[in-house]
């Protein structure tokens, strides 16, 4: 099964929300864009039912270059971590494919 | 930002839109989402990143209140792979002081 992409969720908002196809894909990208911003300016995003997209800052930590063996630091920075919330959890679980993810 | 606020924000961009549109919109969004992955299928999102879903092996747990053992089945839980943009910006603002 090919991968849910942003064209595959216009076209949904297309189809059911009756937006134009242009209000359709601007909607996409703003979505995505506008909790991008948020992250990118240290703000936690919380999307009931689906989970929240968290920050955390990571201190400098020692790495190793895998191919080369060479020690090199990993340097201070801050990732998003996704924690899913109960509903989508549970919607989740039932899953009993068999695919490789 | 909650759910309510990212939608407040799209809405003062789209002046063209309701506030009651960009609500259903992004409630859609957020159900084609959770189907998706409801059935198995990944999300890639360019710029954004990807969701796909983990493997939890069946195991044995506890009750914390009785101490009883409880066997507990495999699952399959969300995961969140942040994009290269996303991962980007987000590092970016934290040179930047936010």
């Amino acid at each position: 099964m090919p991968a849910l992409t942003k064209a595959d969720i216009a076209e949904r908002l297309y189809q059911e929300v009756g937006l134009n196809k242009r209000e359709a894909k601007e909607m996409v990208e703003a979505f995505f864009s506008e909790i991008r911003t948020a992250l990118s300016q240290n703000e936690q995003v919380k999307l009931s039912g689906f989970g929240n997209f968290d920050l955390r800052d990571k201190k400098e930590r020692p790495g190793r270059n895998p191919k080369t063996g060479e020690e090199i630091p990993i340097t201070a920075r801050r990732v998003v971590t996704f924690r899913p919330g109960q509903k989508l959890k549970a919607k989740v679980e039932a899953y009993a494919g068999t695919e490789s993810q | 930002m909650t759910k309510s606020e990212l939608v407040e924000l799209i809405a003062s961009k789209q002046p063209q839109l309701s506030v009651k549109d960009v609500e259903l919109a992004v409630k859609t969004i957020l159900d084609h989402m959770s189907h998706a992955l409801s059935q198995g299928q990944r999300i890639e999102i360019r710029g954004f990143g990807s969701f796909s879903l983990h493997y939890r092996a069946p195991r044995v747990g506890r009750n914390p209140k009785t101490g009883e053992t409880v066997q507990l089945p495999a699952k399959y839980v969300p995961h969140f792979k942040p994009g290269k943009e996303l991962r980007e910006q987000v590092n970016d603002g934290l040179k930047a002081g936010y």
